[in-house]
């Protein structure tokens, strides 16, 4: 074994006997042996040496004046503290009990007299051998115990920045509950939440492969982009795809991100799920009917991005409903006998809901009283989402601070997509990011989010697609609505969206002029004797939107032409809904 | 937990048996049980009759197995998965990647 510590060169022995005779022999004998030897003549004198000389091994006879053998060995001994210091007795005692006092005391050994060299020799070579042991493990005790603690405080920092990257966003929001645990940072499960711009929001509930610190760290680019790419506006399957890559990118074959997807519009109410590996979610109905939620693709960082799919499945929902996630760590969870809650348990726990007031707590207390006092397992992340009203969700906006910066006053852009980048590419995060440049509208992303938004839904589904927004009202139809979309998109040719954006500055505030122009024949928006027919003829609840938050609103050319004049001042914005 | 290998008597196929749990534990093992193969091997077969549990550190060393065989090209067969083990492999849709026999 490795010797960390080498003692070289010879001991420092401290001898004490009241027999000049014994002691001279003793110490003539011991140095012979190449050790240095310091001489006592009692007890007393002995402890003085000690402290004086601080010797490696100590040889005291039991029976001296002033301070006897047994009572040195205590002294000597609280003075070593944890230093291991052999003290062995000189003795011509032959009764046992006599011989075990010795040792009560804290002596190490006896050596019998009259002494004999080899014994001498053998002794305290292997009472060297113990205290060097000894110094090695204190040394390796006193290594690990700073080393950890070096740790804990390097975890510490590190939970700091990773709790600001990685924070847990609008999880606080009225209608989410969830539980994870607070040790989370290094049980490699992720849970985030995060309004988008626009109103509703997007969820990101996840499972590291592994533990510990790589699981912690491949959480962080996920946040980053989770939330950077969420409030740019970007929709679920680009945040998807973006992560997918980024993860398939940084981390090893072999390591991967289970996790389950969620976009929640409060304005259509509906759902839009991904679920990659992580156990069926379930949407409860406020019948208590339920849907499963199947993992039906592929972890983040398995596929390369040409092969990643970023399909969602669609549901329609009411207020009230609920939606449930959990990673594994539910059906594991263990009781004291080793069983695993499981997938029968979490059923039965569902069907309890209604006495426990929500899916959420059923199934909380259901784990909780399966588990009993063993709920000690970190890796337990659960979430629950009920749909509301979007009037009913409040303190979900997403303010940023005025700037102090000027930024562009008097500006115009204008800017189009055609063919089939109308099919892929979402134009509205690019949009909003030049809109954003200005200082006073940032306040208001929101608002202009939902404008260019709703201009960018009509032009496309409705002036180009021609779809009817009136099967969007039903259950079956709105299925058969997105499927429709999909269809048409894939074989677009010759189309075009033009966005033409305007912006003026005030002395108090500022106007935004949109103009959305579409390839599509338009319609007859002139024969429309009022604004509610151009409602249920043009874009269902999406006009109504567009007109509650601009100035003004005209159709022109074919009906292929939208604008919307947009005011802003520095007053506090309109509360999103 | 043990994991034994088999070749076919034309050198093509190597079958991995893996028993017990396949977790973290068996990482080493399973590593050693392909890598040290030779490069006349073109199909592997991971037999899980004997295999009672999957976590999902096993479904990393099964992908480090498909990169180590070619990646998209690899041929790998999952074989006699029990239900649990069956169920794991589905929840992660594994079956894209893998033929689960």
């Amino acid at each position: 074994m490795d010797e960390p510590l080498p003692e070289k060169g010879p001991l420092r022995v401290l001898i004490a006997d009241d027999s000049d005779s014994d002691r001279l022999i003793l110490q003539a004998m011991v140095k012979r042996l190449g050790h240095d030897v310091v001489a006592a003549e009692d007890g007393f004198a002995a402890v003085e040496q000690y402290r004086v000389f601080h010797p490696h091994i100590v040889l005291l006879d039991v029976m001296m004046p002033r301070m006897d053998g047994m009572e040195a060995a205590h002294e000597i001994k609280a003075l070593a503290g944890e230093v291991l210091v052999p003290v062995i007795f000189l003795t011509s005692l032959s009764d046992a009990g006599a011989l075990a006092r010795c040792l009560e005391s804290g002596g190490d050994d006896f050596l019998p007299k009259p002494y004999n060299r080899i014994i001498i020799e053998a002794k305290i070579n292997a009472f060297n051998r113990m205290r060097l042991m000894h110094r090695t493990l204190s040394h390796q005790r006193d290594l690990i115990h700073a080393r950890n603690w070096q740790l804990l405080q390097e975890q510490e920092v590190a939970k700091r920045v990773f709790d600001n990257v990685a924070h847990t966003g609008c999880l606080n929001a009225s209608n989410i509950q969830h539980h994870a645990s607070p040790t989370s940072i290094f049980n490699g499960d992720v849970l985030f939440a995060c309004p988008r711009p626009s109103g509703g929001m997007h969820i990101l509930i996840g499972d590291f492969t592994g533990h510990g610190l790589p699981a912690a760290i491949g959480a962080m680019p996920v946040a980053e982009i989770f939330y950077g790419m969420t409030s740019k506006g970007f929709g679920c399957g680009d945040v998807l795809r973006e992560i997918n890559q980024k993860l398939k990118r940084i981390l090893p074959t072999g390591m991967f991100c289970c996790a389950a997807f969620i976009e929640a519009d409060f304005h259509l109410n509906c759902l839009r799920v991904w679920n990659g590996g992580l156990p069926d979610g379930y949407l409860i109905r406020g019948n208590g009917e339920r849907e499963i939620l199947t993992s039906n693709h592929l972890p983040l960082g398995v596929l390369s991005p040409e092969r990643f799919a970023a399909a969602v499945d669609y549901y329609r929902t009411e207020p009230g409903d609920t939606l449930l996630f959990a990673t594994d760590g539910i059906l594991e969870a263990e009781n004291a006998d080793g069983e695993m809650f499981g997938q029968d348990r979490l059923l039965e726990a569902l069907d309890s809901a209604e006495e426990h007031g929500s899916a959420f707590d059923a199934v909380m207390a259901g784990v909780r009283a399966f588990t009993g006092a063993h709920l000690v397992q970190d890796d337990l992340t659960i979430v629950a989402l009920e749909m509301v009203e979007e009037e009913a969700l409040v303190g979900l906006d997403n303010r940023t601070p005025p700037s102090a910066l000027r930024g562009p006053a008097s500006w115009d852009c204008s800017y189009s997509i055609s063919d089939r980048t109308l099919g892929h590419f979402n134009p509205l995060p690019l949009l909003l990011h030049i809109c954003m440049e200005v200082p006073g509208l940032r306040r208001r992303s929101g608002e202009v989010y939902t404008l260019l938004s709703e201009l960018y839904t009509n032009a496309l589904e409705h002036g180009i697609l021609g779809l009817p927004s009136d099967w969007k009202s039903s259950p079956e139809g709105f299925g058969r609505y997105y499927a429709e979309r999909e269809r048409r998109l894939a074989s677009l040719r010759g189309h075009r969206i033009e966005f033409t954006l305007h912006h003026r500055t005030s002395r108090d505030g500022g106007e935004l002029r949109i103009v959305c122009e579409d390839s599509g024949p338009g319609f007859d928006y002139k024969d429309l004797l009022g604004p509610d027919e151009a409602q249920a003829r043009y874009a269902g609840r999406g006009l109504g939107l567009l007109r509650q938050l601009s100035v003004s609103l005209d159709f022109k050319g074919a009906g292929n032409q939208v604008e919307v004049l947009y005011q802003w001042d520095y007053s506090e914005p309109r509360s999103q809904g | 937990m043990a994991i034994q290998t088999r070749r076919s008597e034309d050198g093509r196929t190597l079958t991995i048996k893996i028993e017990g749990r396949f977790d973290f534990s068996t990482h080493q093992v399973f590593r050693d049980a392909y890598e040290h193969g030779d490069q006349e091997v073109i199909h592997y077969v991971i037999d899980m009759c004997e295999t009672t549990y999957l976590d999902s550190s096993a479904l990393g060393m099964l992908l480090l197995l498909r990169d180590y065989a070619g990646g998209d090209t690899a041929r790998i067969s999952i074989e006699n998965c029990n239900n649990d083990v069956r169920r794991i492999l589905t929840i992660s849709n594994f079956e894209q990647l893998f033929a689960i026999q």
